[in-house]
């Protein structure tokens, strides 16, 4: 099976300091991959790599086992990868509805929508509530609500949907865990296997072990700038992955 | 090594044990609302009833002082007329603070505009429609240049704008040549330059063609804010920019249109302006800047940017009318209708602080 995104061979130094070495990565259809790896790593880089906030000095990056560069993450989420920020880049005086176009909003027909940009405002809002129902967040009653008056769970949730609403074919996302309590982070990894489970895939990059070890179906170790291995997380404890990651444990031969 | 392994796989797996505990403890307990939360959340949803009601109020109070010298259809049209100004000012500050910027330079671009309209088409013989087009010109060439400073040199607004006021203000003393063009001038030579101080009576009331172009831009601009995607990015851009840059907004075209807009919005100003005085005069309007920033405060739009709108601001102006004529009616000095102004721009902000509490 060929991988839907593949990172070869990818470098990127800054001054100095090895960021990626000759890194690797697969992503198959149908799959949550979770990255791990130490602070300073270079998994960040990675991801930045993959979504077009960084250009690797060398390597290539695949999509559908095409050969893509970008040379920002809005190129990179006109051919289908969109990330989900650890900031979310949401809007918060914007509503709900505003935000999930932001930027690519829909226009209405005729000489209004063409040359004027009239939006479509009810067409937008419709599709932004069949697309949060879909990912199961229709207790967002309001869709002209202000994003700052949602819960931290709720925004990664317009985020999630936002990120799912264009013809996505893959969806990175930095941390969705990091800022949220624990009921708010149970729902966002509900999320995760809601979006998994419309064939999207999903690039997961988080410090919480548990988060990965429950949602992901492969695990990428990430360690000195380039991958270790991946492992499967039903083969491995999350304090093995631990030993991994910091060099405490070899890295299993079969 | 292996003791390490041993440690880690010793710890407790919190995980696992919150799944079998109550799982509540990390909410709070539900605040009941009370009437001033939802006074605030009604505000905070609906940001431009602040200056309506303080409008509302200040008409009510005044009318009850002053009677019906004050509450006659011809001094409500006349506080109308002379807020024409400080209103289409306050239109085009508003664009700028809702992207989180500020214009010092606003007062200085449409004396500018009006300097050249008039110079062009009364001394020196210029089709007063094309001095017209000419000095509309200016005023985007002039909004161009400080977004031009703003997003090029990634300078802040208030300085670049502070610069370019005494920049414009210098080239209108220079053009101008300290002289004022007289009003009897442009009535035999430039006549549609007066076209928008003309007046219409409607039942007592009395507007000038210039009050209603004012309305018509605050019209014109809401529904470009509200409906248009140019409208939405401006919101965006003043909201969280780095945000807006990733949502794949081009954020620094954005920012160059606004200004530019801005300083096409000031030269039809100016045009309405020479209507208004009369005449044109170089040293017209010095504290045009602050005032269009007060009614734009006043008019519930943040200085932080993103937050408000545009209609606030026409509100904001009107506010400061009535005061300044409710208060002169009522017999005050000049000097208390500047302290309740001081202390109105203050309530303002102090309101806008306590409405955008609630996402917290």
């Amino acid at each position: 099976m060929e991988p839907i995104l593949q990172a070869k061979n990818v470098s990127k130094k800054y001054g100095k300091v090895v960021a990626l070495d000759n890194a690797n990565l697969e992503l198959y259809g149908d799959e949550v991959l979770g990255v791990i790896g130490d602070n300073g790593a270079g998994k960040s880089t990675l991801i930045k790599a993959l979504c077009g906030a960084v250009q690797p000095d060398s390597g290539e990056i695949y999509l559908d086992g095409k050969l893509v560069t970008f040379s920002s993450p809005i190129e990179a989420r006109k051919t289908g990868i969109e990330t989900v920020y650890q900031n979310l880049a949401l809007s918060p005086a914007l509503t709900i509805a505003d935000n999930m176009f932001l930027g690519r909003e829909i226009h209405k027909k005729g000489i209004m929508g063409k040359f004027f940009r009239v939006l479509d405002q009810s067409g937008m809002q419709e599709l932004a509530r069949k697309k949060l129902s879909e990912l199961g967040l229709l207790t967002i009653q309001n869709i002209n609500q202000q994003v700052e008056t949602l819960s931290g769970g709720q925004r990664q949730g317009v985020a999630v949907a936002r990120a799912t609403a264009f013809g996505t074919k893959v969806i990175i996302m930095d941390e969705p865990t990091a800022a949220l309590g624990v009921k708010e982070s149970r729902r966002v990894l509900e999320l995760i296997n809601e979006v998994k489970s419309r064939g999207i895939p999903i690039i997961l990059i988080s410090h919480n072990m548990p988060h990965v070890f429950e949602v992901a179906d492969r695990v990428h170790i990430h360690r000195l700038g380039r991958r270790l291995c991946v492992v499967k997380p039903k083969d491995y404890s999350m304090s093995d992955a631990v030993a991994l990651m910091t060099g405490a444990k070899e890295v299993p031969t079969n | 090594m292996s003791d390490i392994s041993k440690d880690l796989k010793e710890q407790p797996n919190f995980q696992e044990e919150i799944g079998s505990k109550d799982q509540d403890h990390h909410t709070f307990e539900i605040e009941k609302p009370n009437t001033l939360k939802k006074i605030q959340n009604f505000l905070h949803g609906n940001p431009t009833m602040v200056p309506v009601i303080i409008l509302i109020l200040s008409v009510i109070t005044f009318g009850l002082i002053a009677g019906g010298k004050f509450f006659s259809a011809f001094n409500l049209s006349l506080i109308i007329q002379q807020v024409t100004i400080v209103g289409i000012l306050a239109a085009a500050q508003t664009l700028i603070i809702l992207t989180a910027g500020i214009d010092l330079s606003v007062a200085a671009i449409m004396v500018l505009c009006s300097v050249f309209m008039g110079k062009l088409s009364v001394q020196m013989g210029v089709p007063t429609y094309f001095a017209i087009l000419i000095g509309i010109a200016v005023g985007a060439l002039c909004g161009a240049f400080n977004g031009w400073l703003v997003t090029k040199f990634r300078l802040p607004p208030f300085i670049v704008t502070l610069g370019t006021w005494n920049v414009f203000f210098a080239l209108v003393i220079f053009f101008s040549g300290s002289q004022s063009i007289r009003g009897r001038d442009i009535e035999d030579f430039a006549p549609l330059l007066h076209f928008f101080g003309e007046r219409v009576n409607i039942y007592g009331a009395q507007f000038t063609y210039g009050s209603f172009l004012m309305i018509l831009i605050f019209v014109v601009l809401w529904f470009v804010l509200n409906k248009t995607a140019w409208g939405r990015h401006v919101y965006a851009v003043g909201d969280d920019k780095e945000a807006a840059e990733l949502s794949g907004i081009r954020t620094n075209r954005i920012l160059l249109s606004v200004y530019t807009v801005a300083g096409v919005i000031l030269a039809i100003g100016a045009w309405v302006s020479i209507g208004r005085v009369g005449s044109v005069s170089p040293t017209s309007f010095y504290e045009g800047n602050l005032d269009s920033i007060t009614a734009v405060v006043i008019g519930g739009t943040s200085l932080f940017g993103g937050r408000g709108s545009i209609v606030g601001a026409l509100f904001g102006a009107l506010i400061v009318g009535v005061f300044s004529s409710g208060l002169s009616i009522a017999g005050l000095d000049v000097l208390w209708q500047r302290f309740a102004l001081g202390c109105l721009i203050i309530i303002a902000v102090g309101i806008d602080q306590w409405i955008r509490k609630v996402s917290n």
